[in-house]
């Protein structure tokens, strides 16, 4: 599959240049504290930051001690403390209580927090009521993209989901404008720009914005991104609720893959230590199965390990000479090859022996009913027996999810139901869990009638843009209003039933979840591209709640010689994560249609990520 | 969920049809394949196995890459937790007030030195207080002081939004009317920049009364998200709870309230705070669950005091031979049902650690209830219990097994118990669905039924492709021969 489909697809831009800048800038920082100090690293900037520099980085910049912030008291014995943490309140709460302890103790020492990838007022209001603003100086690490792959960038914030989805705080906003932005500026200047969703319209304006604000530059560089889409990731819940079944997503369902790198435990390196183990382009096995279904998987390991054992065979009955020039030349290669195919089978085996284990066929039977909307009795039985054995908890709610999703809410009765028997069997406390999920729009009660939907557009038509968003606010926390079913025909997300589906020679993007379901996202993508615009979409767009644009830039008078090129080009930045399968679907469009897509997300995300951001069962 | 056509059990290779693609049961050939090529790949021999790593990462014990900045991250904790173990300090309480002069507003002057280059892209100035350097990137602060005052307070609220958002010296002491400060909490939220929003916010929580905030509030939702948000991410829970309640938004200040035990550890004073918490405006759906919360603690503190003792003492065989793995407090409804099937099975429905007096307490339907029975007392191998689960009088007085699940999964939960033959054998022979028995009996290798149900079904053809799946020479072997030969069937095919 990697090398069918069109040959004259466009080179993709050199993303690396971003680690330099963030990398640079870093130093810049640490050397904003001169002398030995130590550093203390959020958690959750520790794997990013590996990817763009290593403890000897930070060493010739006289970082001493490295800690992670676990928010207890500290030993450190410098004179100088440094933080390297996200803006959150409750980091910047225990930073004040450090340096007030310090205080007390009479021990002074110098203090910078640094923010990444900007700072908060609130969190400088913090600083100031604690009585320790001026005490320590405060920078920004303007470290927005990280590369985790040619085609993938990652913002690496996968709190902007239910920061911006559950709790409407439009903080991160600004950060996917800039992050918008520095692409734009590196790589651009971009031409066309379509988006979907509240958020994505927000964040083109504040890009727009920047772009305004900022000088204009003098050199015109050749545009390498001449497309961008911007899409919510509350258009399309429904796609990240459904089990992965591509190589790569699988991987990531049952291992999480964080950061690009994945834990491979002894089940899977047949030894007692586990190995973690970067999964990229690099990884030449890993790159021509990682698009691929499950299912052919096998046949290509095994096709691999055939040809790896002819490989090593050739060396029987060389002479000394033949040989030499065979260490020389092959066998590291070989070599190579072999530790990351025993990896890949050993994963390969291990994931099948998991899914066996928890009856995957039956659960991917119902979950293609639920798209199909093909008898909802047998799959709501199949959920309870699901919930009341107690097996997963984030999996029973995932079902509910996505019968809800597909249903556009459940019958009263049934959700009285479903919800008692699932507090039954993991906890009452996660009536807190049912209560942000009914806010967010992802288990909702059927409501009688289609009142709200016939006001909610009456309404809009009467008042402009504006209010209508602030309406639309009002009413979407009220019930959000979902058309899975209509849309599914509409676009024919999920084939006729009956036909036959070769999952080896693909046809389209719906082979990633088996042939049984597209990707409303990636559908959506598509049909806009071919479009050039909404044009024809608008029903489309109406079931999706609107916040539709399309807009192109002013003409670019320097018009490069590759204007073709970088117009197949497209970015697109998913905004509150996009998965693996996504990504696969999008590659699989590109080779089809002759793009090449470079996806931004705020995060990689799967159906657990989702539903555990969710969760409020814990403090 | 078993569709109309037999042959549609195939998920993987194409989700709608083909046959026998690939399952994921453990005989299947391309499994088979892949085991071999994973023989295969790890026979292959190396040349020289132990420079074999060279292009492999150092990996180091935890399994992070040596050098590596989580490594080291690491290494840090550990030599601090073998070093620092007795010096264990909780944080001293202080005195917040800060200790900087005050300016008189809660924007103090030394908000003025705010200094950032967004233009520039890529370099962001340190801002201290103390730097002297500074001042030459921050023109306004080279103006006098008073000439200063003056030009801030010639900002619009729209022109102060934008410095705010660029981060730039801006001072929102002017806007004192409520008139001014809605116009700028509106300019901020059209603005979109939540972050700005917040700010904006936090000043009008230190300008108002929370009685005006709210009101206002209730009117501006985005604006009314970001206060929420603001206030929790805080922790200022009394002050949400007003907030809430203002807004008329009782069901969520219920929760709200109630999610505050999650905090506590000690489970008599829980037990107390949700009985406090029964008095909250829940929904009435949430009201019914919050009292099963409370009356489940309750019992739980019962059970777990009595049984602790029970088992120390000795008294119950079942402690001995089963000791506890843990607490029965805290956990889920089902979970406390299948610990009373476990310990408590059969006792008179007036003690609370019956199963009957916990069925009932808490409303569990049949189909709960029989498959957590089933679970706990399979796995005490008690299999005349589990026959009796099913055991319902007939019409005419004789025993007949009937369930409220399908006997397929009752017969998988005895599978995973790892229930004996024939006891698998009974409840298979109970599945109405002639192809599902098939297919589980061949998957628990359960080849009686299969055969019996082949016979049966007078299918020769299907017989003897069976017969390649039991062992030559075994018992079934003989059986599908002496079948096969007999006269007696009139085979279909």
């Amino acid at each position: 599959m990697a090398n069918s489909g069109r040959r004259d697809a466009p080179e993709l831009p050199d993303f690396s240049v971003l680690k330099r800048v963030a990398r640079d800038q870093l130093i810049y920082l640490l050397e904003q504290l001169p002398g030995r100090k130590d550093l203390f690293i959020d958690g959750d900037l520790m794997s990013p930051l590996d990817r763009i520099a290593n403890v000897t980085t930070l060493k010739q910049h006289e970082v001493d001690k490295l800690y992670k912030v676990e928010f207890k008291s500290i030993f450190s014995t410098s004179d100088q403390l440094c933080f390297l943490v996200r803006p959150r309140i409750q980091t910047v709460k225990w930073i004040s209580d450090v340096i007030n302890a310090d205080k007390i103790a009479g021990r002074v020492r110098r203090y910078k927090i640094i923010f990444c990838p900007q700072k908060f007022y609130a969190c400088e209001t913090v600083l100031e009521e604690q009585g320790v603003y001026g005490d320590v100086t405060i920078d920004e690490w303007a470290f927005y993209l990280l590369p985790l792959d040619n085609d993938i960038i990652s913002l690496e914030l996968p709190e902007f989901f239910r920061d911006n989805f559950l709790e409407g705080d439009q903080r991160w906003v600004t950060t996917a404008g800039s992050a918008l932005h520095l692409l734009h500026s590196l790589y651009g200047p971009f031409t066309k720009v379509y988006g979907i969703g509240r958020c994505a319209k927000m964040v083109y304006e504040s890009w727009r914005e920047q772009v305004e604000d900022g000088e204009q530059k003098a050199q015109q560089h050749q545009t390498e991104i001449g497309n961008v889409f911007l899409i919510d990731r509350d258009v399309d819940f429904v796609t990240p609720l459904c089990s992965q079944v591509v190589y790569e997503g699988l991987v990531d369902d049952i291992f999480r893959i964080k950061c690009g790198n994945v834990e491979f435990g002894p089940d899977v390196t047949s030894s007692d230590k586990s190995i973690k183990v970067m999964l990229n382009s690099q990884d030449k096995v890993f790159d021509e199965i990682r698009n691929e279904h499950f299912s052919n998987v096998f046949g290509f390991l095994s096709q691999k390990a055939r040809n790896l054992q002819t490989a090593y065979d050739k060396r029987r009955g060389m002479d000394i000479r033949q040989m030499k020039a065979f260490v020389s030349e092959e066998l590291k290669g070989l070599k190579q090859e072999h530790r990351l195919l025993s990896l890949h089978i050993g994963a390969s085996e291990s994931m099948m022996k998991k899914k066996t284990k928890q009856d995957f066929q039956e659960l991917l039977k119902t979950e293609h009913s639920l798209l199909e909307g093909f008898e909802i009795r047998e799959c709501i039985t199949f959920i309870e027996e699901h919930i009341s054995r107690q097996v997963s908890m984030v999996e029973s709610l995932r079902l509910l999810c996505l019968l809800s999703l597909t249903e556009n809410g459940l019958l009263p009765k049934d959700y009285r139901s479903l919800k008692a028997q699932y507090l039954q069997s993991y906890g009452i406390e996660h009536l807190l869990t049912f209560s942000n999920l009914r806010q967010l729009g992802f288990l909702v009660e059927q409501q009688p009638g289609e009142t709200l939907t016939v006001m909610e557009s009456k309404v809009g038509k009467l008042v402009n843009d504006k209010t209508a968003g602030k309406l639309t606010d009002a009413f979407s926390s009220l019930a959000k209003k979902n058309n899975f079913r209509a849309l599914s025909k509409r676009l024919t997300l999920v084939p006729k039933s009956g036909e036959e589906y070769d999952l080896r020679v693909p046809r389209d993007m719906a082979y990633v979840f088996s042939g049984a379901y597209t990707p409303l996202s990636c559908k959506l993508i598509e049909q806009v591209l071919e479009r050039d615009g909404w044009t024809g979409l608008d029903d489309v767009t109406r079931m999706l709640n609107g916040h539709e644009f399309a807009v192109t830039g002013e003409r670019v008078t320097y018009q490069p010689r590759s204007r073709a090129d970088n117009q197949r080009i497209v970015l697109v930045m998913f905004l509150g994560g996009c998965t693996f399968s996504e990504i696969s679907a999008l590659r699989f469009l590109g080779r089809e249609k002759g793009y090449k897509f470079i996806v931004v997300t705020t995060a990689i995300t799967n159906s657990a990520r989702l539903l555990e951001a969710l969760l409020d069962s814990h403090v | 969920m078993i569709r109309g056509k037999p042959d549609e059990d195939d998920y993987w290779n194409s989700s709608k049809i083909q046959n026998k693609a690939f399952t994921f049961d453990d005989d299947d050939d391309e499994f088979t394949r892949l085991k071999e090529s994973k023989r295969a790949v790890n026979s292959i021999i190396s040349f020289d196995e132990d420079d074999d790593d060279d292009d492999v990462e150092k990996v180091s014990w935890s399994g992070e890459p040596v050098g590596s900045i989580s490594w080291s991250v690491k290494e840090t904790a550990s030599s601090i937790r073998t070093a620092g173990e007795t010096r264990e300090l909780g944080f001293p309480k202080i005195d917040t007030t800060p200790s900087l002069p005050k300016q008189g507003s809660s924007y103090s002057l030394s908000s003025l030195f705010k200094v950032k280059s967004k233009a520039g892209g890529f370099q962001s100035f340190s801002e201290s207080i103390s730097d002297t350097s500074v001042r030459t990137y921050a023109p306004e602060l080279r103006r006098p002081k008073a000439e200063c005052k003056d030009f801030i307070s010639d900002w619009t609220p729209e022109e102060t939004v934008r410095r705010m958002q660029r981060g730039r010296v801006y001072s929102l002491e002017k806007f004192r009317s409520l008139q001014d400060k809605l116009l700028l909490l509106d300019e901020a939220v059209s603005a979109h920049d939540g972050n700005v929003i917040t700010a904006v916010l936090i000043y009008l929580k230190k300008s108002l009364s929370k009685e005006i905030l709210f009101r206002e509030l209730m009117c501006r939702e985005v604006a009314l998200r970001h206060y929420v948000h603001y206030v929790k991410e805080m922790g200022e829970q009394r002050h949400l709870l007003d907030l809430l309640k203002a807004l008329g938004r009782t069901g969520d200040m219920a929760l709200m309230q109630y999610k505050e035990h999650l905090n506590m550890k000690d489970e008599n004073r829980k037990k107390e705070f949700l009985k406090s918490c029964l008095s909250l405006p829940f929904s009435q759906d949430d009201a019914s669950h919050v009292m099963d919360h409370y009356t489940l603690l309750e019992r739980q503190i019962i059970i777990e005091a009595a049984d602790k003792k029970a088992e120390s003492m000795g008294q119950m065989d079942v402690f001995k031979k089963f000791p506890r793995k843990a607490s029965i407090l805290n956990m889920p409804i089902i979970t406390t049902l299948y610990y009373s099937c476990f310990y408590h099975y059969g006792e008179p429905e007036g003690t609370y650690s019956s199963p009957v007096n916990i069925r009932k307490t808490f409303r569990i339907s049949d189909k709960q209830y029989i498959l957590t029975a089933l679970g706990a007392r399979a796995k005490l191998k008690s299999w005349v219990d589990v026959d009796s689960l099913f055991n319902t009088k007939g019409w005419f007085g004789y025993m007949t097994k009937k369930s409220p699940v399908g006997f397929h999964r009752v017969v998988d939960i005895l599978h995973k118990n790892n229930a004996p033959l024939q006891v698998l054998q009974a409840y298979l022979n109970l599945i109405d669905d002639t192809e599902l028995k098939i297919s589980l009996a061949q998957k628990y290798k359960c080849h009686d039924v299969a055969i019996n149900t082949y016979r049966d079904l007078k299918d020769r053809q299907q017989l003897i492709v069976y017969r390649g799946k039991v062992e030559r020479g075994s018992d079934e072997d003989r059986k599908i021969e002496e079948l096969l030969n007999s006269t007696q069937i009139r085979w279909k095919n």
